[in-house]
């Protein structure tokens, strides 16, 4: 049994609107929350008054509204800050999600500071948006990509992490969790070895923010990422949090409205941080209503979701071990709640839709991390994917679709 | 023989009887996939490939008494289950009758509500290599 004494689940679950629908007839079961967690009503509720109480450009307005505006937006900033541990407001970009803010950091820090023959280190179980962009940069620049195996396991091998590292390696760029196979990365350790070396380290937090606590400074990460709708809050919208001293040396990333400080047609100034990344007008709503799910988890406390969390993968493990023809893909020590895994005999997404007809949500393929799935030599996976309004009885609902699943073809 | 529209005619009999449900549904799928006749070994290459699938598919087609023959394979049990289907409407029929068909069981089982618009839009790629196989007989028929 999961100890669940710190969680109200029926209040948690009460929240969150969407839970309580039937699909295909079943009540659904939402288990794809690596690719999104669904939305308090806090936050939809936010997004809502936003546009009817407060709808306003912001930043230089003179009227009332935009003045509004302009302090909810700020104020999410702020709780950005203090929610990862950052030093200043101003070291708070936002983006349009994790991807982007990769690719700002490829291409205004990378194309300013990388030269032909430096290189950048990834892991082999990262995220297209942590391969493609420094791709791109090595195409342009004559940078080098250099991969980090891993373990069958889904754990970096030390040892060979040791072995890349050199005087030429001038970014680490890493997962801290993995969305395909759940494993955390001993990001400490591999910031402080590859610090020695003098390089420059982003942390994708795409998968961690939601779970672990995030202290960037004690990190002491020089970039660090993150989306807002897979921790409750909206799409569109991610975070880039870089060191003050990097963002200032670093050139726009694109050019606009906000971004400037003087412009003739002769010569342009750029703001100062963080607006200097900000061309355009941002996405306002997404970001005032983000502060609402930081409030949300907040509330509720990390600690105690990642203890909530925690309890549903091993449970799910154990029982899922007990099925003739389960193949766990990912098996590290240290994990968020993530389980991908194979059926034998039967391809990840008939099973997902297997699943689905019995109103459970999983996603299935490669999770954008086909280099990862070509390591296993497989074609993707099934993965299941919980978060903190997730229960044990929808755990063996799923586990009874999959006996049921799985004995197809494996009698 | 039974026509393009007898057999189709005949498909949404059976899956009435399935009702709603959708799992039951799915399990027919793949129970028909099962049943799909063996692709050789040879014709599993990459031109065979139909490009728009998801998952992998292999199509090939022969020509016997001006009737196109098709042969299909995949990659996973409820695409084999569909390719199946497509294969009992349209194989063994003329070119002209294969040209002509309007395949209207997929929408009246509900095909679309069951697989959902990735698998409906990999169909659609089934059937219009399908279609495609057909011109390219009958053209060579008129020649």
């Amino acid at each position: 049994m999961i100890n669940m004494m710190s969680l109200d689940l029926e209040k948690i679950r009460g929240e969150f609107p969407v839970l309580h629908q039937e699909v295909n007839g079943k009540p659904l079961i939402y288990f794809d929350n690596a690719a999104t967690t669904q939305k308090p009503k806090s936050v939809i509720d936010a997004l809502s008054n936003y546009y009817q109480l407060d709808n306003s450009n912001i930043h230089r307005g003179a009227h009332t509204l935009a003045d509004r505006a302009t302090r909810y937006f700020e104020e999410t900033r702020t709780a950005v800050k203090a929610f990862i541990n950052a030093k200043e407001d101003n070291e708070i970009i936002f983006t349009k999600g994790t991807t982007e803010s990769i690719n700002l950091v490829a291409a205004s820090y990378g194309k300013k500071f990388l030269n032909q023959g430096d290189e950048i280190l990834i892991s082999a179980m990262e995220h297209h948006a942590n391969i493609v962009p420094w791709q791109m940069l090595c195409e342009e620049k004559g940078t080098v990509l250099k991969i980090i195996p891993i373990h069958d396991n889904g754990e970096i091998i030390w040892e060979e992490f040791e072995k890349l590292l050199s005087e030429r390696t001038k970014i680490l760029s890493i997962v801290h969790a993995s969305n395909a196979l759940g494993t955390i990365n001993p990001v400490r350790e591999m910031i402080k070895a590859a610090k020695k070396w003098g390089a420059i380290i982003l942390l994708d937090g795409a998968q961690s923010t939601s779970h672990l606590p995030i202290d960037v400074q004690e990190l002491d990460c020089d970039f660090f990422c993150f989306s807002a709708h897979k921790l409750f809050g909206p799409t569109g919208l991610g975070v880039l949090y870089g060191k003050r001293t990097i963002l200032e040396e670093m050139p726009p990333y694109q050019g606009g409205g906000e971004m400037i400080k003087e412009v003739t047609f002769e010569k342009t100034t750029f703001n100062e941080i963080p607006f200097k990344f900000e061309a355009g007008t941002p996405n306002i709503a997404d970001v005032i209503a983000f502060k609402k799910a930081i409030d949300y988890i907040n509330e509720l406390g990390k600690p105690v979701i990642k203890k909530h969390e925690d309890g549903l993968l091993e449970y799910t493990v154990g029982k899922l071990n007990e099925i003739k023809g389960f193949i766990p893909v990912g098996t590290a020590q240290e994990k968020v709640s993530v389980i991908s895994f194979n059926i034998n005999g039967m391809h990840p997404f008939d099973v997902g839709m297997m699943l689905d007809a019995n109103g459970i949500a999983v996603r299935t393929g490669h999770h954008c991390t086909q280099p990862l799935m070509q390591r296993f030599g497989i074609e993707g996976t099934v993965r299941a994917s919980f978060s903190v309004y997730n229960t044990q009885t929808e755990i063996d609902r799923m586990v009874e679709s999959l006996t049921k699943i799985a004995k197809i073809k494996n009698r | 023989m039974s026509s393009i529209n007898d057999i189709q005619n005949e498909i949404i009999d059976e899956f009435s009887i399935l009702g709603d449900d959708k799992e039951s549904t799915i399990f027919y799928i793949m129970e028909l996939g099962g049943k799909l006749q063996d692709f050789p070994e040879e014709e599993r290459v990459d031109e065979n490939i139909i490009k728009g699938c998801q998952s992998k598919v292999w199509l090939t087609a022969r020509e016997e008494n001006e009737e196109v023959h098709f042969l299909a394979d995949s990659n996973t049990d409820i695409t084999k289950g569909l390719i199946s289907l497509l294969i009992r409407v349209l194989s063994g029929k003329k070119p002209k009758e294969i040209l002509d068909a309007e395949l209207f069981f997929i929408d009246k089982i509900g095909m679309g509500n069951i697989i959902g618009s990735q698998r409906s839009n990999g169909l659609s790629a089934m059937i219009k290599q399908m279609k495609l196989y057909a011109f390219a007989y009958q053209t060579k028929q008129n020649a």
